[in-house]
């Protein structure tokens, strides 16, 4: 097999040719292949924004998840105090299940920024080269002949495509790395929602419910225990009375 | 001569990064073969290292095309496949 580099070269030379025997003339090819670059400008600034919107939604979930975190903490000690160690045990537990779901968020949060970066770059270099391109086309159209003129075209589509290329790239991995946390994203808010995986962000959990249950009961318990003493004198002094 | 590193940018080098630069990718390209996707990444950073290490970086308003084109870093196995696969792995270019 040959190497990786000179089949990465033919693929690029393949696609840019593709591109340039669409066009009739030396002019035509020119302004043809301009308008692609400046298309794909658009298509890169659009991927950018995709990236971002996925990794809003990711840090989102982050945050909702972080909140349950502290939520399940603070129920674990709750519990505890209530006197029930297999309760603060569960939410111990689902709290170390939500941690390990945090971490996971946390790096495919940092793969999207390094995507992110990477478009940005891409769409840098290549903003640059069409604005290079731009210049060098009005060059070639106003003083060479067709024949000179293919030649130059030839040079300044070299560097151009393999720009186009590299952003191509960039781009379509950057989406398939999205949809892969989309898909991911979705897939924690449908577990969330169907209940499978129980939703530490809703109101009320299970925990919470049984919790609420000893507050309630020791409410009740506090009460009776404050109406006892109320009534207590009065029973103690109807039997001295007596 | 001009490398581009795919994802980085493109870089000038002297012949005797290009030289082993060839070595490397000859390596590359028979991880490849052989299916050894932790080779292949091994190879393909020390590739992208040397270039950045020893390279010194093209203006981005530069036309010039590359010598040598160096896939993605962190290239997966199934990825290099596609790259030997009809025109796999780069997307068209936007056409009409």
């Amino acid at each position: 097999m040959a190497g990786l580099m000179s089949r990465a070269s033919t693929v690029v030379k393949a696609k840019m040719s593709k591109l340039l025997d669409r066009a009739e003339d030396p002019a035509e090819t020119l302004d043809y292949s301009y308008e692609k670059q400046l298309e794909l400008l658009q298509n890169v600034k659009r991927g950018i924004a995709d990236v971002v919107t996925a990794k809003k939604r990711l840090e989102l979930q982050e945050t909702q998840l972080q909140q349950s975190v502290v939520k399940l903490d603070s129920q674990a000690r709750e519990a505890l105090a209530a006197g029930r160690e297999d309760l603060a045990r569960q939410a111990l537990e689902r709290k170390s299940g939500l941690q390990q779901q945090l971490q996971s968020l946390d790096q495919q949060t940092q793969q999207l920024q390094q995507q992110q970066e990477k478009l940005v770059a891409s769409e840098k270099a290549l903003s640059a080269k069409v604005e290079a391109f731009r210049t060098q086309k009005e060059t070639i159209k106003a003083q060479y002949s067709a024949a000179e003129a293919q030649v130059k075209i030839g040079e300044a589509a070299t560097g151009i495509g393999e720009q186009m290329a590299d952003t191509g790239l960039a781009i379509q991995r950057a989406k398939d790395k999205t949809e892969q946390m989309q898909a991911r994203a979705s897939a924690i808010d449908e577990l969330t929602t169907s209940g499978a995986l129980e939703d530490f962000t809703s109101d009320q959990t299970e925990l919470d419910r049984e919790l609420g249950a000893i507050a309630s009961k020791s409410q009740v318990d506090d009460e009776l225990a404050k109406m006892k003493a109320e009534l207590g004198p009065g029973e103690k002094q109807k039997e001295l009375q007596q | 001569m001009i490398v581009r590193l795919m994802g980085e940018g493109q870089f000038e080098v002297d012949d005797e990064v290009a030289k082993g630069l060839n070595d490397l990718d000859e390596k590359a390209g028979e991880a490849v073969e052989r299916g050894d996707e932790e080779q292949l990444r091994i190879l393909l950073d020390r590739m992208t290292e040397a270039v950045l290490t020893n390279g010194s970086r093209v203006p981005d308003d530069d036309l010039r095309g590359s010598d040598a084109i160096v896939p993605p870093g962190d290239l997966s196995l199934d990825e290099a496949k596609q790259l030997f696969e009809g025109e796999g792995l780069i997307p068209d270019l936007p056409s009409a």
